[in-house]
C-alpha cells in the first residue's frame, strides 16, 4: 500500500491501530471459513466512532475497499478480506454504553461480545436471547450483519428481532442514526435492511439492542425415536397441538455418535433424537411438558428422559452444543452447512440426503433446528485423500440444491457471505437480486463496503449498460437526472 | 394533474379488461386530491404492467387495499391514478404443518384469519377495521394494536413479499421459510413504507397457533405514577401476559388492561400471581368478563371490550374536532407523557383521551378546535421528539393548518430519498406523503 495512505491511516489510528506486516496480517486472512484466504493490505482497528468515520473517509476518497470484521468467527466468509482492501476490525470498540433496565435496553459498541451482554444484565433476571453456538467468542457487531439466530430463535426471535437503533458509519464516511430506543421511528424500516447485510452497506458503530425477562421456569426434555421421520412427526404434532417451545433439536444417529464420543453425552443410542425445551409461567410449562411427553410416545418415542434440574437440563444440551466440534472425533475433517427447509419436508429432504450421501461415498451427520427447518448437515471427509475436499464442497452444495427445490433457503444464520453467493441465483430470480442491488446502490454507490459478498457477480450502481435512454420526463424537458 | 392521454387509456385497456378500470368518483379522492381513473388489477402481471405505463406517463399513482386508511399520512403532491388491490385478494397457500401463509395483497385480514382459524392458527396481530383493512394496506401503515407486546410488529411476522417497482418489474425477497438470512431483508423495507417504494402484491407470514384459553383483567388506579410503577413491575416480573395497555382521559381515572393466554392451569396460576401483585400494589383488581375474551374475537362480544379501546378511540361523530395521533415513547416515560399531555391539552382546551400500550407506543385523540388542535399537537410533538419519541398524526381536521404527519427523521433524510430515489426514480407512487416529503 501506498506508504502516504499507510502514514494517513496511522495518523487516524496511531500506531498500535494499525498492522500492516506480513506477518501479523495472516491473522485477518481469513475468519471462521478458513478454506478461503485472502491477505488484506492492512488492518485497522479503530476505538471511537470518529475513527471509523475517518478510516471509511480515507477508503472513500482513494477507492478502498473495506471489510469490517468482529470476532472472526462467521462461517460464510463475510469478513473475509478483499484483495487491495483494508480490513476495519471492531474489536477495539467493545465498551457496554448504556444499561437501561426498566426499559429493557442496552447500548452497545460493535465488539461487545454475545454473552457479555446477558452477562451484564443476568443479576437483574434478563437475558440477551439471541444465542448462536459461538456466542462466548463472537461479536454483536457480527451478530447485526449476519442477523444471527442460536437455537432459541424459534420462540425468541433472530438478531433483527432485538436490535431497535443502529448507528451507522455509511460508506462514504457520514454519520446516520437509524431507528432508536423508541418504536417505529419515523421513517424506512433501514434497521431491518441493514441487519443480515452482511457488512454491505457500511459499518454499525453503536447498536441498540432489546433485553428480555427470563422466564419462570425452564424444562428440557429428550426423547429417542427409531428414525428422524418419526422424530419429524413428533415435532409436526408438538405444532399442531399449538405449543411454540423455547426451542426443538433434532440429531441423527450419526451426530449422535460423534457427540458421545466427543462428550460423554450419554445420549440414547437411537434413530433420531429430539430435544424440546418449554419456558415461561411454571403452571403452564408443566401442562405442556406432560402433552409433549404423550405426543412423542404416541409418534414412537420409546425412551423419554426429562431434565428434572439445571445440571440435567446442561446435560441434555451437551451433546447438542457440542455436535459440530464433535464430528472432529469421527472424521479428519467436515464442512458444515446451513439450509433451510419447510418443517413438513424433513422427512422427504432427509431421505435425498441419505441418498446423496450414498451416491458420492461420504457420510452426513444431520443436526436440525426442527422448530424453525434449519438444517446443518456435517458432511465429513478425509481432505488427505485426493478430490475428496472438492467432493465434499460440491456434495454441500447439492444439498443446498435440495433445500431451495423443497421450499426453503440456503442460509438459515450463517449468511451468504463468499461462500454461497454462487447459490443466489438458484434461490432468487433476476428481478429479485436486482432489487436488491437497487437498495445496496442508495448505501454504497461506489461499492465499497464489503463489495465481493452476498451477490453473485459484480453490478454496478449506474444506468444499465448500453445507451442511455432517457425517461419521456426528460426528454419532455420537464425534470433532469439528479 | 398531469391528463390521462387517450393512448394511455388504450395501452391500459390492453392490459386489463373493461371492467378492471373506470373514472375516478369524488368518493375516491384521497386527502381531498381527486383522482382520475381508478384500476383494479386482477393479476401480479396486470398490476406490474398497469404501474410501468402509469410510470412512463408520468402519472402519479396511489394503491388503495380497504380504504381504511387511505389518509393516514401526508395528501398526495398528486393523484392521477387509483391502483386498487381489491381482485388481488387470493389466499395462495397456508401451509399449516409449517405455520406459514402466502396471501395476496388485497385479501382482508378478517378473511385471513377466518381461513387460519380452520386449522387452529391466527397471524397474530390486532389491526383496525380487520372486516376493511387488506393484507398490504395493514403492511404499509404498519398498523399494529396490543398483541405486538408478545408476538412483534408485521416486521417481525413477515417472511416474504412480492412488490411490483414503479418500472414494472415483480421482485420477491424473503422465502416461505421463517429463518432465512439469504440476501436484504425487503420484507423489512416496504412495511410501513406506506406503498412509496413499491406496491405490494403478495406476503409470506410466520403464523402462531390460536390460544385455547384466555383471561382479560382491568386495574384501577389512582394516577397516571401508579399506572407507571405497575406496569413497569409487570413488565419486571414472570408474568407471561401477551398484551398490556393503559387508558387514560382528561375527565376518568386510569385503568390497566392485561391479557393472558394458555392452559387452564397456566392461566389460573397466573391469575393468582396478578391478585397477589395487586394486592400488594393496593390497587384494585376485576376480571372484565366472565368468559374469556380475546383480542381476537372482542368484536363478536355485545359488552364493550378493553381490546377494542383502538377502534373505540377512532369512533367519534364529528371528524371536523378530532384529530388522532400515533405516540411513541419509552416504556418508563409513561407517567412524564401522560402529564405533558395534560399540561398541554388543558390550557388549549382540547379535550384528550390516550390508550398507551407498555410497549411505548399509543394513540391520542384529541377534540377542539382545528386552531386549539394544531397548537396543541406543534408542541407535543416538539416535546415527544425531546424525549427521543415521535408523534404522527392519522387524522386531522380537513381545515386544520399544515402539520406534517410524520415529524423528523432526523439525519436519515439523505438516506430516505436515496432509497426512495433508487426504487422509484420518478415518484410516481404516493408522492409527497411520506417522510420528509418523499
Amino acid at each position: 500500500m501506498d506508504l502516504r495512505i499507510l502514514n494517513e491511516f496511522r495518523s487516524i489510528v496511531g500506531n498500535g491501530g494499525l498492522i500492516c506486516s506480513p506477518e501479523e496480517l495472516h491473522t485477518y486472512e481469513c475468519d471462521g471459513l478458513t478454506n478461503f484466504r485472502v491477505l488484506p493490505r492492512a488492518v485497522l482497528l479503530p476505538s471511537s466512532t470518529a475513527q471509523v468515520q475517518s478510516i471509511v473517509r480515507l477508503c472513500h476518497r482513494e477507492r478502498i475497499p473495506f471489510v469490517a470484521r468482529g470476532s472472526g468467527t462467521g462461517l460464510s466468509g463475510g469478513a473475509l478480506p478483499v484483495a487491495n482492501g483494508i480490513v476495519l476490525s471492531l474489536a477495539r470498540m467493545n465498551r457496554i454504553r448504556e444499561v437501561d433496565i426498566p426499559n429493557a435496553r442496552v447500548v452497545v459498541e460493535p465488539g461487545v461480545i454475545n454473552l457479555d451482554v446477558t452477562g451484564r444484565v443476568q443479576s437483574q433476571d434478563y437475558f440477551y436471547a439471541p444465542d448462536p453456538s459461538s456466542q462466548s467468542v463472537c461479536s454483536i457487531g457480527g451478530n447485526v450483519a449476519e442477523n444471527a439466530g442460536g437455537a432459541h430463535c424459534l420462540k425468541y426471535g433472530f438478531t433483527t428481532t432485538h436490535v431497535l437503533g443502529l448507528e451507522v458509519v455509511l460508506p462514504d464516511g457520514s454519520l446516520v442514526h437509524l431507528g432508536g430506543k423508541t418504536l417505529d421511528t419515523p421513517g424506512y424500516d433501514l434497521v431491518g435492511v441493514f441487519v443480515g447485510s452482511e457488512g454491505t452497506l457500511g459499518v454499525a458503530t453503536k447498536i441498540i439492542l432489546r433485553i428480555v425477562k427470563r422466564p419462570e421456569c425452564v424444562r428440557a426434555l429428550l426423547a429417542a425415536f427409531p428414525t428422524t421421520n418419526e422424530a419429524g412427526a413428533a415435532v409436526s404434532g408438538i405444532i399442531a397441538a399449538g405449543m411454540l417451545p423455547a426451542a426443538i433439536e433434532m440429531m441423527d444417529k450419526l451426530a449422535i455418535q460423534a457427540a458421545e464420543a466427543a462428550v460423554h453425552a450419554n445420549y440414547p443410542d437411537c434413530g433420531g433424537l429430539l430435544l424440546v425445551e418449554l419456558d415461561g409461567p411454571l403452571g403452564e410449562v408443566e401442562a405442556l411438558m406432560t402433552q409433549v411427553d404423550e405426543i412423542c410416545r404416541s409418534n414412537g418415542a420409546w425412551e423419554i428422559r426429562v431434565a428434572q434440574s439445571e445440571a440435567e437440563r446442561a446435560l441434555v444440551w451437551k451433546g447438542r452444543k457440542a455436535a459440530f466440534a464433535a464430528v472432529g472425533r469421527i472424521s479428519p475433517n467436515y464442512i458444515v452447512q446451513d439450509g433451510v427447509i419447510p418443517r413438513t419436508a424433513l422427512p422427504q429432504v432427509m431421505g435425498e440426503i441419505a441418498r446423496l450421501s450414498r451416491e458420492n461415498g461420504l457420510r452426513v451427520a444431520n443436526v436440525f433446528h426442527a422448530g424453525d427447518g434449519n438444517l446443518h448437515p456435517l458432511v465429513l471427509y478425509d481432505r488427505r485423500i485426493h478430490g475428496q475436499e472438492d467432493a465434499a464442497l460440491a456434495l454441500s452444495f447439492k444439498i443446498l440444491e435440495v433445500c431451495i427445490a423443497a421450499g426453503g433457503s440456503i442460509t438459515g444464520e450463517h449468511g451468504v457471505g463468499e461462500e454461497k453467493k454462487c447459490m443466489m441465483s438458484k434461490m432468487f430470480a433476476e428481478p429479485d437480486l436486482a432489487t436488491m442491488q437497487r437498495v445496496r446502490c442508495a448505501f454504497d454507490p461506489l461499492q465499497l463496503s464489503n463489495p465481493t459478498k452476498v451477490f453473485p457477480t459484480p453490478r454496478l450502481c449506474g444506468e444499465k449498460p448500453g445507451e442511455y435512454l432517457p425517461h419521456p420526463v426528460e426528454s419532455a424537458g420537464l425534470a433532469e437526472r439528479s | 394533474m398531469t391528463p390521462i392521454s387517450a393512448t394511455l387509456q388504450n395501452n391500459l385497456r390492453a392490459v386489463l379488461s373493461a371492467d378492471q378500470i373506470r373514472p375516478a368518483s369524488p368518493a375516491d379522492s384521497i386527502c381531498g386530491v381527486q383522482p382520475q381513473f381508478l384500476i383494479e388489477p386482477a393479476t401480479e402481471q396486470q398490476l406490474a404492467t398497469a404501474l410501468r405505463l402509469a410510470d412512463e406517463s408520468q402519472l402519479a399513482v396511489i394503491p388503495r387495499g380497504g380504504a381504511s386508511k387511505l389518509g393516514w399520512g401526508n395528501a398526495p403532491s398528486r393523484a392521477d391514478l387509483l391502483l386498487s388491490t381489491a381482485r388481488l385478494s387470493r389466499i395462495v397457500e397456508h401451509a399449516w404443518g409449517d405455520l406459514t401463509v402466502t396471501v395476496e395483497a388485497g385479501c382482508t385480514i378478517e378473511t385471513l384469519q377466518q381461513t387460519l382459524a380452520e386449522h387452529g392458527q391466527r397471524l397474530a396481530i390486532d389491526p383496525l377495521w380487520p372486516e376493511k383493512a387488506t393484507v398490504g394496506g395493514v403492511l404499509s401503515s404498519n398498523d399494529s394494536g396490543a398483541l405486538r407486546l408478545r408476538f412483534g410488529a408485521l416486521r417481525d411476522l413477515i417472511i416474504g413479499v412480492t412488490i411490483a417497482l414503479a418500472d414494472g418489474t415483480l421482485a420477491s425477497s424473503g422465502g416461505k421459510v421463517v429463518k432465512n438470512v439469504a440476501g436484504y431483508d425487503l420484507p423489512k423495507l416496504v412495511t410501513g413504507a406506506l406503498g412509496t417504494l413499491g406496491v405490494i402484491t403478495r406476503a409470506v407470514f410466520r403464523l402462531h397457533p390460536l390460544p385455547r384459553h384466555s383471561r382479560s383483567f382491568t386495574i384501577s388506579v389512582s394516577n397516571p405514577r401508579e399506572a407507571q410503577q405497575i406496569i413497569l413491575a409487570i413488565q419486571d416480573s414472570k408474568l407471561a401476559h401477551v398484551a398490556l395497555q393503559s387508558q387514560f382521559s382528561a375527565e376518568a381515572l386510569p385503568v390497566i388492561d392485561i391479557l393472558f393466554e394458555g392452559t387452564e392451569a397456566g392461566l389460573d396460576a397466573q391469575a393468582r400471581q396478578l391478585r397477589g401483585f395487586c394486592k400488594s400494589a393496593k390497587s384494585s383488581l376485576a376480571q372484565v368478563h366472565p368468559e374469556p375474551r380475546t383480542v381476537t374475537n372482542a368484536k363478536a362480544s355485545s359488552s364493550p371490550s378493553p381490546w377494542n379501546a383502538r377502534e373505540d378511540l377512532w369512533s367519534f361523530s364529528n371528524p371536523a374536532e378530532n384529530a388522532i395521533a400515533k405516540i411513541s415513547v419509552l416504556p418508563a416515560d409513561l407517567a412524564r407523557t401522560v402529564e405533558l399531555i395534560r399540561t398541554v391539552a388543558e390550557p388549549s382546551r382540547v379535550n384528550w383521551k390516550l390508550l398507551l400500550y407498555a410497549t411505548g407506543l399509543g394513540w391520542l385523540r384529541g377534540e377542539g378546535p382545528a386552531g386549539n388542535l394544531h397548537r396543541a399537537l406543534t408542541t407535543l410533538r416538539a416535546e415527544l421528539e425531546k424525549m427521543g419519541g415521535s408523534l404522527a398524526v392519522l387524522h386531522r381536521p380537513a381545515n386544520m393548518q399544515a402539520f406534517d404527519a410524520w415529524g423528523s427523521p432526523g439525519d436519515s433524510l439523505p438516506l430516505l430519498k436515496a432509497v426512495k430515489t433508487r426504487l422509484d426514480p420518478w415518484s410516481t407512487l404516493n408522492p409527497g406523503r411520506f417522510v420528509g416529503g418523499i
